[in-house]
């Protein structure tokens, strides 16, 4: 038998451990916000803030007069992609949601929610290839346009990625409605459509919205999927027809070829610093609403 | 009257059901499609040969093997780092503003997009470690990204250890690391597989934060050690797929790769499957 010292040696040391193993979390989401930070103020020292978030031009060049570095085009394309797949998976994601909570027998419930797993576990680049294959060509095809690469293709796609997480915690904040809404709302002769849109829908609302939130932040900073389905050209887009660069497309386009330490390195920080701050404030968004739905059960 | 009063209407119930239709269809075809034109191209020699004569002809091995060696990887560094801080979380932590904000960090984390890991594991491991772009960097990498998913997953399995079996081991005499390591781990070890498992098929599937830390198109034999870049399966369906001289003629390949890449996902799913209901079972 160990003696009691050791036995109480050995738990206060484990006890530390986990205490500064806990820490790791924090020190990752700091360690990420001033490594982008960091790079970014040196990006900063030679380029004009106000020109960075003004003008709409990206244009790195190797010669230092002539580049031009502005956010504008990238975060319209990134922010023109997003609500593109937003405008298809909102409707779709709580349509669907709404039919699996509230219709669907437990048999087919059985075979719908494994299918929404399986459509979030194909990697996005599975999916991206999908834009190449099937939903390039066809827009081409239906709109007779040279090729299918552009905004809405990337649309489509984005829609497809952030569709589990829509539909899997919209049907979370559906489930979670108690069921004497629903028993009062039959209680006073109302149909079972009029409870579903009337009472058991208003009563989710905030975490359907916290849903939507959580697809979007998803949909914003998806890389491989608008990387290889948007045609990645840099002029300021239209529409839905143009091709588009986004955020994530460019740092993975230029990071891999861009010299160590150059303002162009810098850059591709300096636009990361602006998704990252975009993804925080949407999650944190998503966040609040979902507490506050907590609150009301 | 007192018929309409009751009587469903049918087209709202018909809207509901078209939408979940169409996010049924949508996965039907990217499943049919990618397999349909991938199993003329998958045998045996597809998925334990090398490619020859610049990617057109031959297989994938190298790629398989370079995401296994990964995914391995990603299990070592985020696995230990995983559990200690969950059961830092649900066995030591009091409820307190520090507490909370391991808690937003962890989900904020979670919400990060994969390139910026990718970013971070460039500026931290390939130039600040000087690890080079490598298996290891990018092990390190997908290890990071994997941490927040594996700390939830492992939580929630150490939650559903009753309070009693901790007191009783208390009260027996046992230190608090002792009730940790001998009843509370135990217990809630298919739980925690279920989670790894699961984070390791979302890890073998990325692409944005290999990207720029060790992924190479092509790499002679397979890779020996941790120190040199390595062929992947996701990257490797993306370099045929948009970056190949001859983008038509590999196209059949880039099907396979889909199709293994696919499958690989989905054993890894599967696994996690298995092991939560024999999980299931142990409770009852």
């Amino acid at each position: 038998m160990k003696n009691t010292k050791y036995r109480n040696t050995q738990d206060s040391i484990f006890e530390y451990l986990f205490r500064f193993v806990g820490l790791i979390s924090i020190a990752l989401l700091l360690g990420i916000f001033l490594m982008l930070l960091y790079n970014s103020i040196a990006f900063f020292t030679d380029i004009n803030p106000i020109d960075f978030i003004s003008k709409s031009q990206w244009n790195p060049t190797n010669d230092k007069t002539k580049s031009v570095y502005g956010l504008l085009s990238l975060l319209f394309s990134t922010l023109l992609v997003t609500l593109g797949a937003m405008i298809i998976a909102v409707p779709l994601g709580i349509g669907t949601a709404t039919f699996i909570s509230e219709y669907a027998s437990e048999r087919l419930k059985k075979i719908l929610k494994p299918a929404i797993e399986i459509l979030a576990a194909i990697p996005s680049v599975a999916i991206g290839f999908m834009g190449i294959v099937i939903i390039g060509p066809g827009i081409a095809n239906l709109f007779g346009l040279n090729n299918g690469l552009n905004a809405l293709n990337g649309a489509i796609l984005l829609a497809i990625m952030s569709l589990p997480t829509i539909i899997t915690i919209s049907e979370d904040a559906l489930h979670a409605v108690p069921f004497t809404y629903k028993e009062a709302s039959y209680g006073v002769g109302a149909s079972k459509w009029t409870t579903t849109f009337r009472v058991t829908l208003p009563a989710a609302f905030p975490g359907i919205i916290a849903a939507v939130m959580l697809g979007m932040g998803r949909a914003i900073g998806e890389t491989m999927t608008v990387l290889m389905a948007t045609g990645n050209s840099i002029a300021f887009p239209n529409g839905f027809f143009d091709s588009i660069r986004t955020i994530t497309a460019t740092i993975a386009i230029e990071m891999g070829e861009v010299p160590y330490q150059t303002t162009h390195y810098y850059s591709l920080f300096a636009i990361a610093l602006v998704l990252f701050i975009i993804t925080l404030g949407v999650n944190i968004i998503a966040e609040i609403l979902a507490k506050r739905f907590r609150k009301y059960q | 009257m007192k018929k309409s009063f009751r009587q469903e209407p049918f087209i709202p119930y018909f809207i509901l059901l078209c939408c979940t239709s169409i996010v049924c269809i949508f996965l039907l075809i990217i499943l049919f499609h990618i397999f349909s034109k991938a199993i003329p191209v998958l045998s045996w020699e597809f998925i334990t040969s090398q490619p020859h004569e610049g990617m057109t002809k031959g297989g994938i091995f190298p790629a398989i093997i370079g995401t296994v060696m990964l995914t391995i990887i990603t299990t070592l560094v985020a696995t230990p780092l995983g559990v200690a801080s969950a059961v830092y979380l649900n066995e030591y932590a009091t409820e307190n503003k520090l507490n909370a904000m391991i808690r937003v960090a962890i989900r904020n984390l979670a919400g990060i997009p994969s390139i910026i890991y990718g970013l971070f594991g460039l500026a931290l491991f390939v130039q600040t470690l000087h690890l080079g772009t490598s298996l290891m960097a990018a092990g390190l990498t997908l290890g990071l990204l994997s941490l927040p998913y594996i700390v939830t997953t492992t939580e929630e399995a150490l939650k559903t250890v009753p309070n009693s079996m901790r007191e009783g081991a208390l009260a027996l005499g046992a230190t608090k690391f002792e009730t940790i390591r001998d009843i509370v781990l135990p217990a809630s070890t298919s739980g925690i597989a279920t989670g790894v498992v699961l984070s390791l098929s979302r890890a073998a599937g990325e692409t944005a934060p290999i990207l720029f830390t060790g992924a190479a198109f092509y790499v002679q034999g397979i890779p020996g050690n941790i120190t040199q870049e390595f062929m992947a399966l996701p990257y490797h369906l993306y370099m045929l797929s948009t970056q190949h001289q001859s983008i038509e003629t590999v196209r059949p390949l880039a099907y396979g790769t889909a199709a293994v890449l696919i499958i690989v996902v989905f054993v890894l799913n599967l696994l996690a499957i298995v092991i939560r209901n024999k999980y299931r079972n142990n409770l009852k």
